[in-house]
């Protein structure tokens, strides 16, 4: 399908100009139009919206729906066709819900994810961050920041406060890594889903004769939920939960090493940490391929009219670069104040598991630092391969030498 | 300026104990925002607590001047 005059006529494209930066006819669109037409690779006729100050507005709009039937797959892939968010996916993923459905999954479980739960968690963070550092000084140098620290570090992590055992790490990780990845064949999408998901019930069955102190053995005794549902929330924990602060740890490691100024000022002063990391949440927005919502009845949007059922792309890592918000958007900063960034999106979608990522990232980085005092990428940088066809950003690999 | 929350409609995502934490927690048994006192107990406070209800994903913050 061609659409002529539309810049974006098969959804978003996956390839940068630079790798640390979103698609440069993004930014250009935001001075020009800052709700833009958009065709999805299905053919849906939707809109994209890169301004900062809109994308607030529109996702605390209740007038906006963010039910997964009205969605699409936003980047070119084989299975943008074919996935059906109601017939492929089990019951709970509430991201993909408007209340009350989604109030109800939410309020389940807003109690083991507030900031005072998630400090109680540091000092056990910190171990385990240790324990991946003595497992890379055993290997290396070099040693691949990614699969030897960042994944490792955040599947534990994420594991002990679900209660999965940390064996069956490797056997979800590959398959959550297939569906993320855009080249995976549809019926592999399948078979990896199903693969999870046969895991995680297998884990749930297991709670009610061996309960532990763990947020799924919480959820089977609460019965609040069935085991359809109990199953369907735990998928979207735990691939939330394990991918998003791993390609951060790693992405924002290869940034800095890219930037020896700023990582200088980081090592200098350890008070600068904390800021640092919301500077690389807002600077990275890994969640690159956005959120979508759409609207439940005709409206104009920054006088554009949107029809019912049109499927609108908030683009967070644009908005993230909007100057307007942002002064001089595109350099890293370490002291820059970066709040209110929409990486975690805004509304009351906004990322359930941000104060856990939080703290996760700023033991990482400041026990990466604090051991490896000459850290340095062990091939050059241009090498680091990205992941463009992946639907959260970040590296693949990276490797480092110390 | 007065402060006003609504648990009824707060997520639990946490940005006001994060932004303020003299000013604000979360609820143990629901995560939900818990007001801790009216006055603004320092300098800056009140920065603070503006940019906590900048930071409320859900709208269960506000300010009523």
């Amino acid at each position: 399908m061609t659409h002529t005059g539309c810049p974006l006529s098969n959804g978003l494209p996956t390839h940068r100009e630079n790798p640390l930066d979103p698609p440069e006819i993004l930014g250009r669109l935001r001075s020009e139009q800052p709700i833009a037409p958009m065709v999805f690779p299905d053919g849906h006729e939707g809109w994209v919206v890169t301004d900062y100050a809109l994308a607030r507005e529109l996702l605390v709009d209740s007038r906006l729906s963010s039910k997964g039937s009205l969605k699409h797959l936003a980047f070119p892939s084989d299975r943008a066709m074919d996935f059906d968010f109601e017939k492929d996916l089990p019951p709970g993923q509430f991201e993909h819900m408007d209340p009350p459905e989604h109030t109800r999954y939410r309020k389940l479980l807003t109690s083991d994810f507030t900031l005072r739960r998630m400090r109680r968690l540091v000092p056990r963070i910190e171990e385990i961050a240790a324990d991946r550092v003595a497992a890379m000084r055993r290997k290396g140098p070099p040693a691949d920041l990614v699969h030897d620290f960042a994944f490792p570090m955040s599947s534990e992590v994420i594991c002990e406060l679900l209660g999965i055992p940390v064996e069956s790490r490797e056997s979800f990780e590959a398959d959550s890594s297939k569906l993320l990845n855009l080249d995976t064949a549809p019926e592999e999408v399948l078979g990896a889903l199903h693969n999870i998901t046969g895991l995680l019930g297998k884990v749930a069955a297991q709670k009610s004769s061996d309960p532990g102190d763990d947020l799924l053995t919480k959820l089977v005794t609460s019965g609040e939920v069935d085991e359809a549902e109990l199953i369907g929330m735990s998928l979207l924990l735990l691939v939330a939960g394990h991918e998003t602060t791993a390609n951060m740890l790693s992405l924002g490691i290869y940034t800095l090493l890219r930037e020896p100024d700023q990582l200088a000022r980081l090592r200098a002063d350890e008070s600068l940490l904390e800021g640092a990391v919301e500077e690389l949440l807002r600077l990275l927005t890994i969640v690159h391929i956005g959120v979508q919502r759409s609207p439940t009845e005709d409206m104009e949007i920054r006088g554009v009219p949107v029809k019912a059922g049109q499927t609108v792309l908030i683009h967070l890592p644009s908005t993230n670069r909007d100057p307007e918000r942002f002064p001089d958007p595109d350099r890293l900063d370490v002291t820059r104040r970066a709040v209110g960034h929409l990486t975690f999106s805004h509304g009351i979608h906004q990322c359930l598991g941000q104060q856990l990522a939080r703290l996760e990232l700023r033991v990482g980085y400041a026990t990466l630092l604090r051991e490896f005092p000459d850290l340095r990428l062990a091939v050059p940088a241009e090498e680091v391969p990205m992941r463009e066809n992946m639907t959260v950003y970040g590296v693949h690999e990276l490797p480092v030498a110390w | 300026m007065q402060i006003q929350t609504d648990p009824e409609i707060c997520v639990g995502a946490g940005m006001c104990a994060l932004t303020a934490p003299d000013m604000f927690d979360q609820s143990e048994e629901d995560g939900t925002v818990v007001l801790l006192r009216d006055d603004l107990p320092y300098e800056g406070a009140e920065n603070d607590v503006r940019e906590a209800v900048e930071r409320c994903p859900s709208g269960a913050l506000r300010l009523a001047d």
